[in-house]
Parts: C-alpha cells; structure tokens; sequence
C-alpha cells in the first residue's frame, strides 16, 4: 500500500512536470552585486559587455576587438569583457539570464523591450552618472526619450531609425515601374502592387505580417503613418479604432482580395517577409532600412536591389520609431556603469569612432551608405556623420535618397504601452482581413478595442 | 486494491541480516538509481516548484519577489485569449484522438500481420520520429503552403480545389494535428507492435482454425490482448496533445483569428512576449491541474491491472 502510493506521488510529479517545464525559471534571489563602489575614480573596474560581433561577422568582430584596445588604452583602469552572441538578445533568455546572475553589466536591447525592462525594474537608473556623457546634448530628444520613464533615464541608443516603405527595384522594373519613383499614395501602391503580382506565380506585390504579435507591430506603423494613434493621450484606453484604423484594414483587404497582390500564403511572421524580399519575389513591404541591411546580411538579398521610401501619405505625420541600445545591470556598482557610460560614447556616440568609423568599415569591404543609425538629427555631431557615410558609401546611397527627405517632415513615434500585448490583440484583426474575404472590420476593430481597453485599465 | 492488501509485504517478512543483504547487493543500483535521481530533480522537479511559487508572485528577478495571491490568475482568466487557448487545446485533444489515436494501432496490426519487408516497413513509419520536430513541422509549413505547396498540387491532380489548410481558421486547428499525427506516429506504431508481438501465437493459430479472418482476430483476440495498452496510450495521448506548443508556434503564431492559440502556447506568450512570468506560472498550473486528472486515472488503471494479475 505505502508502495503504491509513493509511486502514485511520484508518478503524479513527473506528470506534473510535462505540464510547466515549458515556463519555468529559476530564482535568483540570492544575488549578489558584482561588486562594491570603492570610491576611487581612476580604481580599476572590469565590465562585461554584450553585442561583440559573433565570429561567423569577422570583419566586425575585429573592428570590435580593435576599438576595444583602443578605448582601454585611453582609460587604463577599465577592462572591457566583451560577451558575443547572435542575436545580440534573445527575449526568451533575458529573464533566465537576469536570474541566474549571467547579464551583462552593460547589456543590449531592442526598443520594443525598454519599457517593459524599465518597468520591471531589470535595469539601473543611470541619471545621476549622465553629466560625464557629452555627447547627450546632442541626441535627438525624441531617440533618448525611448530610454527614458518619468524623469529618469536607463540606457543609451546606439540605432534608431522609422518605418518606411521597403521596395525591389528589380522588380519594380520588370514590372514596367519606375524605380526612381517610388508610391507616394496608397493607391499607387495598390496599382504597383498588381503589376509586380501579374509577373507570375509566386510574385507578390505587397506583403505583410498577421502573426506572432508582428500583424500588430505592422499595424501600428501603419496607422501612426496616416496620424492615427494606438492609445489615447494618457495610456489609458485603446485609440486605434478610428477613421485611420479602419482605413489601414480597408487597404489590406482590397489588396489581398480584389486585387489579389498580396499572395495566398498568410499568418507570415519576421522572418517570411525577410525571406521572400531575399528570394527576390516580393514587391513592396513596411519596413526601415534596417530590413535591407538584414535581408542582404542574411537572406541572400542584394543591396543594390533594393530601395526605401517613407510610408505612403505619411507627410506631416508620424513614424513607428524602431532601434536598439544599452542599458545597465540593476546591480552594476556605480564605477561599472561610468566606465559603461565611457564605453558606450566612445563606441556608439563619437563620429568617425567605433560604428561610426566609415572609413574603416569601407576597407573592410562592409556596406556603408544606409541611412542608418539617426541618432543626432540636424545637430553638428549628426551632420558630420551624414558626412563620413557620404564620403566612404559603397552602397548606391541614391536608392534611400526618398526615404532620407521625408525624415524631415516625420515625427518619430514610440510604441504605445503593453506593447506587445496590444500587438497580440490586433494580430487577430490582421489576420482576419487576410484569410477572410468576409472579415467585418468594424466589428474585428471595436472587440480589439474592447480587449485592448481591458489590458491597457490593468496597472496603468 | 483487496488483492494488493492482502498480499503480505514480502520485504518485512525477511530477517533483518537478509533486508541489509539484500540492500548491499543493489547499491551498485541505487549509485545508478542517484544520477537519473539528481537530474530529475534539478532540472524536472525543483523547476516545477518554483514554477508554482513563481505563479503567486510578482518577480523581476531582481528585487525580492511579492506575493500576489491570486491576481496572476485573474489576468490570464481575464484575457480575451483564455477561453479561445482553452477550447482550441480541447479541440486539439479531441481531434488528435479521432485522427490519431487509431492510426498507429492500425498500422501497427498491418505491420504485424507483413511476411515480407516488416522490418524495412518499420524504419520507414519510425522515420519522421527521427526527424528534429522543428524541421518536421517546418516541412509542413511546405506541404501547406496555399499556392506551391504539396497537398494543393495532390488535391489538383485529382481535380480537387485547393484548400487554404493553414490560413482558414475552420482548417487551421485541423491541420495541426495531422501534423501531430504524423509526427508521432512511428512511436505509437513501435509500442503498439510491442504490444502485439507479445500476444502468445497460439491464441491466433487456434482463432484461424477456428476460421476467423484477419478481422475477427483482431476484434476477439488483438484487441482483448491489447485492451491496457489501448487505454494507457489514450490516456498518455490526452496528456501530450494537451500540451501542444511547437505545432502553433512554428506553422501559425496562434492565428488566424486566434483559432490555434493553445494553452501551452498562451503560456510562452505571457513569459517570454509579455515578460510575465506569474502568468504563464498561472496557465501552467492549471494546465497541470487538468493534467493531473488524466495522470490520476491513468494510474487507477495501471493499478488496476496489477491488482487483475
């Protein structure tokens, strides 16, 4: 009897077991810091650093490393250990990494998680430590806004770019279109969009995502591009079923069902897209410049391919801002998070220095010519990167020129609170308008509102 | 349980120097036993108890964790997601048990029943076991595929119109589970032919002289035979396709309109897309919960036929 029911308890665990392997994690409390404030400035400090180029990226990978003697040469107390990974974060492992100790003092991140991390508490407050950073004066207010909760501030940019619109110029020419013009309106896009579809089988005109939280993502970006907004003014309440809303839905579902530009193949995540403007297939898709660099890197796409415009009929209005940057160890002593903050300006602020150094990245034979990172605006420091990009391009710089004049009229626009949560809510409204013919967009807006109204009442 | 009870327990009876006997000849055992002990319990069990304290806290991982009571479960219960993660997961269930659950015990039979090339027929249903799963189910994503995809090129040889497999959501949940299935059939199949190789040949030979066809054997001897590994690989099924994650993940990202959003699937959204970690604790206990019912009455059977023998 006992026999049997200790093996019933232990069967019972195992079982249990199947059912929350999958979320769990583990503790972490008993942390400690890394190490203690001695007081003196010139004393010497190690910091760990993340986002080393992996070594598949050999060229940066040693641009990295030189930059790394250099600055340690400038300031001989610090030690830099640099932590390489691809890609740079995973936000799947940030948790575990925080709770078993192995963050970096300095680490990286995507726009899309700051908030959330600031909120959570995951990273330090660094306010106190921003006046030996010089070249903050300079950064655009809005860039180092995303870093930003209340009167705080909890990281530094190293990218920043807006939403745009990504296009193929190859098959804009096959398709009889000009590539040196691109769509200023969404009706051009939707008469280019069935050209580049009539090519043939497997040619998409337009693309867009509708799963895994990316229809949502999309969805802003193309509301905030016709002045739309996700939430109200005070984070309270769903803003997005509106005229700009319905119009966004209404475009789509023309597009994929009486235009029949948009493929078969829905629900497409990150990478689909990514992959299909690779395979040279796909027309047109939201996107910044950033998507070029990725699906040239990684997707066998080739720069010289491709182009980027702003969002149609986006003048005036605002972009879905997008990028990445550091932030500190909510345990780094205030020594590591001065000699991050040295880090950081030498390697991501300084123009000319560390991914800024055009010159060297030419003699690499890297790409140099996008219109990214814009981190400095119209400001000396950002003038005189525009500079060196021109002077060391060798890719065509020609083929961004539409996306680059219509910055100055875009305002850049940060993501709405509970991200990613709203994103999963409109996903199931994307979704709907490219798998159904019959999609109701009033009602799929006014039940992601009511959802949407629901998360956002929550702790806000 | 009678049977059980009334069975004196052997090992009290020994005297004391034969129980410490017996002790010493298995500690090369129990030396194996501690290994597989340790892992589990670091890396299966502990995790699980953490998981549940994790489900009645607020925890950054960087500050002290705070007890919530139970407001982790009221915001999994109240998002628009939940009952739709719910209904879909007891659909999967449902619908992995009338596709798949006959499958491989048929095969299985079929398999059983060969003359010739039975073991080359094996290999080739074991196969997609073999396969990593991420790289079967991104194989469907192909044969799925509206436009160039396999099945549409099948369905329009037969002049058939091709269907939207993946992207309808009255289709979607459906072909999931053909996923499922075709993913865990070899395994089935493997333990089912266990099970039928172990039926003694006499009880067929005398069902053929008799003049039962394959069908009457089957009906009167393979399934009577086979009648506990039917019910422990139902049970077992209902718990594994409950947990379904990485079909949803990979081939649908839930959709469209939420109609693959799984339970399994909510959780890793709530931990790692939400960075909500109390929640997806409060999704996995439920989830164990309900696991645990199924785990209870898979033992009572087990136990059963203990008891039976």
């Amino acid at each position: 009897m006992r026999t049997t029911s200790h093996r019933k308890a232990l069967s019972l665990l195992l079982v249990a077991g199947l059912g929350l392997a999958a979320a769990s994690c583990g503790s972490g409390d008993d942390d400690k810091p890394a190490a203690q404030s001695s007081g003196d400035a010139n004393a010497p400090v190690t910091i760990t650093v993340g986002c080393q180029p992996p070594k598949s990226n050999p060229k940066e990978r040693a641009g990295w490393d030189e930059d790394i003697a250099e600055f340690q040469k400038l300031h001989p107390n610090i030690t830099i250990q640099s932590k390489d990974a691809f890609p740079c974060i995973n936000p799947d492992t940030f948790q575990a990494k925080l709770a078993g100790g192995t963050q970096e003092d300095v680490f990286y991140v995507y726009y899309t998680d700051v908030q959330k991390i600031i909120k959570a508490k995951q990273a330090a407050d660094i306010t106190p430590y921003l006046g030996e950073v010089k070249a903050l004066k300079d950064i655009r207010p809005d860039v180092q806004g995303v870093f930003k909760s209340e009167d705080k501030t909890y990281g530094l940019p190293r990218n920043n770019y807006n939403m745009g619109l990504v296009y193929n110029r190859k098959l804009f020419t096959q398709a009889g279109l000009n590539p040196d013009s691109p769509p200023k309106t969404w009706t051009e896009v939707q008469e280019a969009a069935k050209k580049i579809a009539g090519l043939g089988a497997g040619y998409t005109g337009f693309g867009e995502y509708s799963a895994g939280n990316t229809g949502g993502w999309h969805f802003a970006a193309s509301l905030y591009a016709r002045g739309g907004s996700m939430v109200a003014d005070d984070g309270k309440s769903a803003a997005f079923n509106s005229a700009e809303g319905k119009a966004v839905l209404e475009n789509l579902k023309k597009m994929r069902w009486d235009d029949n530009s948009m493929g078969t193949k829905q629900l497409l995540q990150w990478e689909d897209l990514m992959r299909m403007m690779g395979s040279g297939k796909l027309g047109m898709m939201i996107g910044a410049p950033d998507v070029v660099q990725s699906v040239n890197n990684d997707f066998q796409g080739k720069f010289e391919d491709y182009g980027v415009t702003a969002v149609p009929e986006s003048d005036g209005k605002s972009s879905l801002s997008g990028g990445d940057g550091y932030m500190f160890n909510p345990k780094a002593t205030p020594e590591k998070i001065k000699a991050g903050l040295a880090w950081l300006e030498f390697h991501e602020l300084t123009p000319g220095k560390g991914q800024f150094d055009y010159e060297r990245a030419k003699s690499q034979g890297r790409p140099v010519g996008l219109p990214i990172p814009d981190l400095y605006g119209n400001s000396a420091p950002g003038k005189e990167i525009v500079a060196l990009r021109k002077q060391f391009a060798t890719v065509p710089v020609d083929h961004f020129t539409p996306y680059v004049d219509a910055q100055a009229s875009i305002t850049n626009k940060l993501e709405p609170p509970k991200a990613q949560e709203l994103y999963a809510v409109l996903d199931v409204a994307m979704s709907a308008v490219l798998t159904r013919k019959d999609a109701d967009i009033d009602k799929l807006l006014s039940d992601a509102e009511g959802k949407a109204n629901k998360i956002l009442a929550k702790n806000t | 349980m009678a049977v059980l009870t009334a069975k004196p327990p052997v090992r009290r009876s020994l005297p004391q120097g034969a129980a410490r006997r017996a002790v010493g000849r298995n500690l090369t055992a129990y030396g194996f036993l501690c290994g597989a002990l340790i892992c589990f319990a670091f890396f299966s069990w502990y995790p699980m108890v953490r998981e549940v304290f994790l489900s009645f806290q607020e925890n950054n991982f960087v500050d002290p964790a705070k007890w919530v009571g139970f407001d982790n479960f009221r915001t999994v219960i109240e998002d628009p997601a939940f009952r739709s993660a719910w209904l879909n997961t007891a659909a999967f269930t449902g619908l992995s048990l009338v596709i798949g659950y006959a499958v491989p015990f048929v095969l299985a039979v079929v398999l059983n029943e060969l003359r010739h090339a039975r073991g080359y027929l094996r290999f080739v249903v074991y196969l997609p076991v073999m396969l990593p799963p991420a790289v079967g189910v991104l194989l469907f994503k192909w044969f799925y595929d509206p436009g160039a995809g396999l099945f549409n090129q099948v369905l329009a040889v037969f002049g058939l119109p091709p269907l939207a497999w993946l992207d309808s959501s009255s289709t979607a949940l459906v072909s999931l589970v053909l996923v499922s299935t075709w993913m865990n059939l070899g395994t089935g199949t493997l333990i089912y032919l266990a099970a039928l190789q172990s039926i003694p040949g006499e009880l067929y030979e005398s069902a053929e002289l008799d003049g039962a066809g394959l069908f009457k054997r089957v009906w009167h001897v393979t399934i009577p035979q086979t009648k506990l590994i039917l019910l422990v690989m139902l049970l077992l099924q209902v718990v594994a396709t409950m947990q379904v994650f990485i079909e949803p993940y990979l081939l649908t990202g839930g959709g469209p309109e939420n109609a693959t959003v799984t339970v399994a699937y909510l959780m890793y959204q709530y931990a790692f897309n939400f960075g909500d970690f109390g929640g997806g604790g409060a999704l996995g206990l439920m989830l164990m919960v309900v696991l645990m019912v199924f785990s209870a009455i898979y033992l009572r059977v087990s136990r059963d036929n203990e008891g039976g023998r």
